[in-house]
C-alpha cells in the first residue's frame, strides 16, 4: 500500500459518505421549507405537524453532515498538503466565502428554528427556515467553485510554483460552475423529495390504524415529495444533457469513457447500452449495441461520430507529454467504473421521473387509489435509498473522470499527497473514519426508524403534553 | 510584509480567539453534563442552554481553518499536514460531539447516558488535543527545507505542550462554568459558582507553570519581550478578575473575563510567533514566516473585501440570535426528552 491509494481511498471515502447528507439536508430542507410556508398560508395546524414530522428527518441529516463536513476541512491539509500549497491560492477564497457566508447563517438559523416554535411571530419562524435553505444551498455552490476549477481552471496563472488567481469573477462565470452547481442543485432537490415521499410510504405500509389526521398528512407529503420528484428529475436530466454536451468538448476522454468508446465510431455512432471493457486489449466484451443512438444521445443528431480514448488519449499525450515528475503516464480513465457509474445514474434518475409520474396520477384529487395499492406505496419505500446510489455514481464520473489529474492539466494527483505523511498513519485515519461513519450510520439509521414509530399527530401531541407540565416552561425558553 | 499579510495574520488570530471564547464555553459546558450535573434535569438543563448556539460557535473555527487556508496556504499544509495524528484526533472529538446533541436527544433514556458520557470526554478532549497542538507549535517543530514537518512522538507531547493542553481546557471548563452561572437558574447554577471559586486556584497554579515553560522553552521572551510579559499579565490578571467576579456574585463580569483570558492565551500565541506563522527547531531559516506563507495580494484583497462585507452581517444576526435567547435556562420537568 502506498501513500496515494491510502489517500485516494480516504477521501473518495469521506466524500462520499459526507455526500449522503449534503443534498439529503439540502433537498429536506427545501421540502420542510415548502411544508412550513403551507402551513403559514393557510394556517392549517395539520401543516406544521407536518412540518415539525419532517423537521426531525432533517435536523439528524444536518447533524451528521456536518460533522463529516468538518474532515472535508481539514482533510486537504492532512493527506494533500503538496496540493494545498498549489491550490490554496485559489480553493481557499471560496472556502472563506462558504464558512462566512454559508456555514454561519445555516447554523446560526438552525438554532433559531428548532427552539423558537411558538414563541415568535408564524412569518418570522419560516423566514429561520428558508434562510436555512439559502445557507445549504450557497454551501454548495462555493465548494463547487473550487471544484469546477478543478474541472476546468480558468482566471488563473501558473506563478511562484503554484496557481495563483486573477480574477475572481472568471472562477464564478466557469462554464463548467454552472452545469455542475444546477445539476447538484436539481438533485438535491429530488433526492429530498425522494426520501421524504418513501418515508411517508413506509409510514403508510406499517399496519398499524392512522387516524385521519396522520393519513392527511402522510398524503399531503406524498403529493408535496411526488410533484418535486417530477420537477427536479426532468430537471436534473436535462441539466446532466447539457452537462454531457459541454463534456464532450471540454473533457472528451471523461464523456468516451462513460460511454466505454475506445476508436472513434463511424457516423451514426451505435451505443453500447451495456458491456464490459477490457482495459487492456481495449475490446467491449458482451456487449449490447443500438446503431446510431450515440449520435442522437451525444449532438441530438442523427449522424455524427464519437472520438475514442485511444486518440484522445494519443492528444493527451502530445499536449502533456509522456512523463510528468518521470513517472511514465497515460491519460485513460477507470473505464468501466465510469461506464457503469453513468448507467446506475441515469438509470435511477429515468426511474424517479417515471414514477413520479404514476404516483401523480394515482394520487389525483379526483381519484386517489395509490394508498390503496400496496405494491406502489412499496416502490417509493424502496426508491427512499435511490438517490444515495445515484449521487455516489454521479460523483464517481466527475472525480474518476478526472485522473490523472487533481487540478486537470496542471496537477497530478501523485504531486497532490502529503509527502510527509506515513502510511500507518494513512492506514490509521481510514480504519478509524470507516469504524466511526459504520457506527454513525448505523446509529442514524436506527434513531429514524426510532423516530418513525411515531406518527405526527401523536408526537406533536406528546411534546405539548411535556410543555404543559413543565413548570419552568416559560424561563425554559 | 504587505499590509495585508500583517492584517490577515491578525485576522487568523482572531478567529482564533472567537472559536475559544465562544466554543471555548461549550466545551466548558459539555464537561459540566458529566461532572458537574447530578441528574438527568440538570444535564437537559446544561444541553439546553449551549443547544441553540453551539453549532454558530463552531463554525468560527471551520472558518479559522477555511481562512488560514486560504490565506496562508504555505502555513495550512505544514500544520495539518504535520499534526496528522492529533488533528483526526480532534476530528473524532468534534465529530462525536457534534452528534451527541442531536442523537441524545431522539435516543431512548436507558441510551441517553451513553451519549452524555460522549459529550463530556469529547469536550475535555477537543480543548486538551488544541492546547497541546498550539503550544507545542510556538515550541517549534522540526520543519525541513520544504516546510514539512518530520516529527516523532515527543515533539507533540512534551511537559510543555501537556500542561498547555490541560490549563487550555481548565480555562474552557472555568468559562463554561461561568456561562452556566450566568445561564441557569436553580441549585445548578450556585453549584458552578462554587466549582469555579475553587477551580481558579488550582488555575493559578497551572498559570504559573505555564509561564515558567513559556519562558524556558520558548524564544517568545527573547523575541518580543513587552508583548509576551503583558500577554502573561492579562492573563493572569483576567483570571483574578474573573475569580473575584465569582465571589461577589457578578456572573456577567466572571464570564467575560474569564472568555477575556482564553483571547489573551491567543494574543500570546500571535504576537510571540510574529512574523513567522510557524517556528522550524532544525534552523530558524526554515522557520515559515508571514510574508513567504501568504496568498498572493489579489486574493487577500478579494478575501478582505468578502470579510468587510459579511462579517458584519454575520456579528449582527448572531448578536441577535444571542438575544433571542437571553433568558436563563431553568431545569426541565424529569422525563422530558427532546431539547
Amino acid at each position: 500500500m502506498d501513500i496515494v491509494s491510502l489517500a485516494r481511498f480516504q477521501f473518495a471515502m469521506t466524500t462520499v459518505f459526507h455526500f449522503f447528507f449534503v443534498p439529503f439536508t439540502i433537498g429536506t430542507g427545501l421540502v420542510v421549507a415548502i411544508m412550513e410556508s403551507m402551513y403559514v398560508h393557510t394556517n392549517n395546524p395539520s401543516y406544521k405537524k407536518m412540518t415539525k414530522f419532517w423537521g426531525n428527518i432533517f435536523m439528524l441529516s444536518f447533524a451528521v453532515g456536518v460533522v463529516t463536513g468538518l474532515i472535508q476541512e481539514f482533510q486537504f491539509g492532512m493527506n494533500w498538503s503538496d496540493y494545498s500549497r498549489f491550490m490554496g491560492d485559489i480553493f481557499g477564497a471560496p472556502l472563506a466565502f462558504e464558512a462566512l457566508l454559508s456555514f454561519f447563517i445555516e447554523s446560526t438559523f438552525i438554532g433559531l428554528w428548532v427552539f423558537t416554535w411558538d414563541r415568535i411571530k408564524k412569518g418570522l419562524h419560516l423566514f429561520f427556515m428558508w434562510m436555512i435553505v439559502f445557507g445549504t444551498m450557497t454551501s454548495a455552490l462555493w465548494i463547487l467553485t473550487a471544484n469546477s476549477f478543478m474541472q476546468h481552471p480558468v482566471g488563473f496563472t501558473v506563478r511562484n510554483g503554484r496557481a495563483e488567481m486573477v480574477d475572481f469573477g472568471a472562477l464564478l462565470s466557469n462554464p463548467q460552475l454552472i452545469f455542475e452547481y444546477a445539476h447538484v442543485m436539481l438533485i438535491a432537490i429530488l433526492t429530498g423529495a425522494t426520501i421524504i415521499t418513501g418515508l411517508a410510504a413506509f409510514q403508510l405500509l406499517k399496519k398499524r390504524a392512522l387516524s385521519d389526521e396522520n393519513k392527511l398528512i402522510y398524503h399531503k407529503t406524498m403529493r408535496v415529495g411526488l410533484t418535486l420528484m417530477l420537477i427536479f428529475s426532468l430537471g436534473a436530466i436535462v441539466a446532466g444533457d447539457m452537462q454531457m454536451q459541454y463534456l464532450i468538448k471540454e473533457q472528451p476522454m471523461k464523456f468516451a469513457a462513460t460511454e466505454a468508446v475506445y476508436k472513434t465510431t463511424k457516423s451514426p455512432a451505435p451505443w453500447t447500452v451495456v458491456g464490459i471493457a477490457d482495459t487492456k486489449t481495449h475490446q467491449v466484451k458482451g456487449k449490447v449495441e443500438i446503431p446510431g443512438v450515440l449520435s442522437v444521445l451525444s449532438y441530438h443528431k442523427l449522424s455524427g461520430s464519437v472520438e475514442g480514448m485511444e486518440e484522445i488519449n494519443a492528444q493527451l499525450e502530445k499536449k502533456y507529454g509522456t512523463h510528468i515528475d518521470g513517472q511514465k503516464m497515460n491519460y485513460y480513465v477507470p473505464v468501466n467504473t465510469l461506464f457503469w457509474s453513468f448507467r446506475v445514474m441515469c438509470g435511477f434518475g429515468a426511474l424517479l421521473f417515471l414514477v413520479s409520474i404514476v404516483g401523480l396520477v394515482m394520487t389525483r384529487k379526483s381519484k386517489p387509489t395509490l394508498y390503496n395499492h400496496r405494491w406502489m406505496l412499496w416502490v417509493l419505500a424502496i426508491l427512499t435509498f435511490s438517490p444515495f446510489l445515484a449521487n455516489t455514481a454521479g460523483w464517481f464520473i466527475t472525480e474518476f473522470g478526472r485522473m490523472p489529474w487533481t487540478v486537470y492539466g496542471l496537477f497530478t494527483v501523485a504531486q497532490s499527497v502529503s509527502p510527509n505523511v506515513s502510511v500507518a498513519s494513512l492506514l490509521t485515519s481510514n480504519i478509524v473514519y470507516f469504524v466511526l461513519f459504520t457506527v454513525l450510520a448505523i446509529i442514524l439509521i436506527a434513531l429514524i426508524v426510532r423516530f418513525l414509530r411515531n406518527d405526527p399527530v401523536e408526537w406533536d401531541e406528546a411534546q405539548a403534553d411535556k410543555k404543559a407540565t413543565d413548570p419552568f416552561a416559560k424561563g425554559a425558553f | 510584509m504587505s499590509f495585508l499579510q500583517i492584517l490577515w495574520f491578525i485576522l487568523i488570530g482572531v478567529l482564533f480567539a472567537g472559536f475559544f471564547f465562544l466554543d471555548g464555553f461549550d466545551y466548558g459546558v459539555g464537561m459540566a453534563v458529566g461532572t458537574l450535573a447530578h441528574n438527568e434535569g440538570e444535564r437537559t438543563q446544561l444541553i439546553r442552554s449551549i443547544g441553540p448556539v453551539w453549532d454558530g460557535n463552531e463554525v468560527w473555527l471551520i472558518t479559522a481553518g477555511g481562512a488560514m487556508f486560504a490565506s496562508f496556504p504555505y502555513w495550512y499544509a505544514t500544520l495539518f499536514s504535520g499534526y496528522y495524528l492529533i488533528l483526526l484526533l480532534i476530528l473524532v472529538s468534534l465529530i462525536l460531539r457534534g452528534v451527541s446533541f442531536e442523537f441524545r436527544a431522539k435516543s431512548s433514556d436507558s441510551k441517553k447516558p451513553i451519549w452524555d458520557r460522549i459529550m463530556a470526554w469529547s469536550s475535555f478532549f477537543a480543548p486538551f488535543l488544541f492546547g497541546v497542538m498550539f503550544i507545542s507549535m510556538i515550541k517549534g517543530m522540526p520543519i525541513d527545507a520544504a516546510g514539512n514537518i518530520h516529527a516523532h512522538f515527543f515533539d507533540y507531547f512534551n511537559w510543555f505542550s501537556i500542561v498547555g493542553g490541560i490549563a487550555l481546557a481548565l480555562l474552557t471548563y472555568l468559562h463554561g462554568l461561568n456561562y452556566i452561572t450566568l445561564k441557569t437558574k436553580g441549585p445548578i447554577s450556585e453549584r458552578s459558582q462554587n466549582y469555579a471559586q475553587a477551580l481558579y486556584w488550582v488555575l493559578y497554579v497551572g498559570e504559573v507553570v505555564f509561564a515558567l515553560l513559556l519562558l524556558f522553552q520558548t524564544d517568545f521572551l527573547a523575541v518580543h519581550p513587552i508583548a509576551t510579559l503583558v500577554c502573561l499579565v492579562l492573563i493572569v490578571g483576567f483570571s483574578v478578575w474573573a475569580h473575584v467576579s465569582t465571589f461577589k456574585n457578578k456572573q456577567g463580569q466572571a464570564f467575560t473575563a474569564s472568555g477575556l483570558t482564553l483571547i489573551a492565551l491567543v494574543a500570546l500565541i500571535f504576537c510571540g510567533l510574529f512574523p513567522r506563522v510557524m517556528i522550524s527547531s532544525i534552523s530558524s531559516k526554515f522557520d515559515l514566516m508571514i510574508q513567504s506563507a501568504s496568498s498572493s495580494n489579489y486574493t487577500l484583497i478579494v478575501m478582505t473585501i468578502a470579510t468587510v462585507i459579511l462579517v458584519p452581517c454575520v456579528l449582527a444576526y448572531t448578536v441577535w440570535a444571542y438575544w433571542i435567547f437571553r433568558k436563563r435556562i431553568a431545569m426541565p420537568r424529569v422525563g422530558e426528552a427532546n431539547y
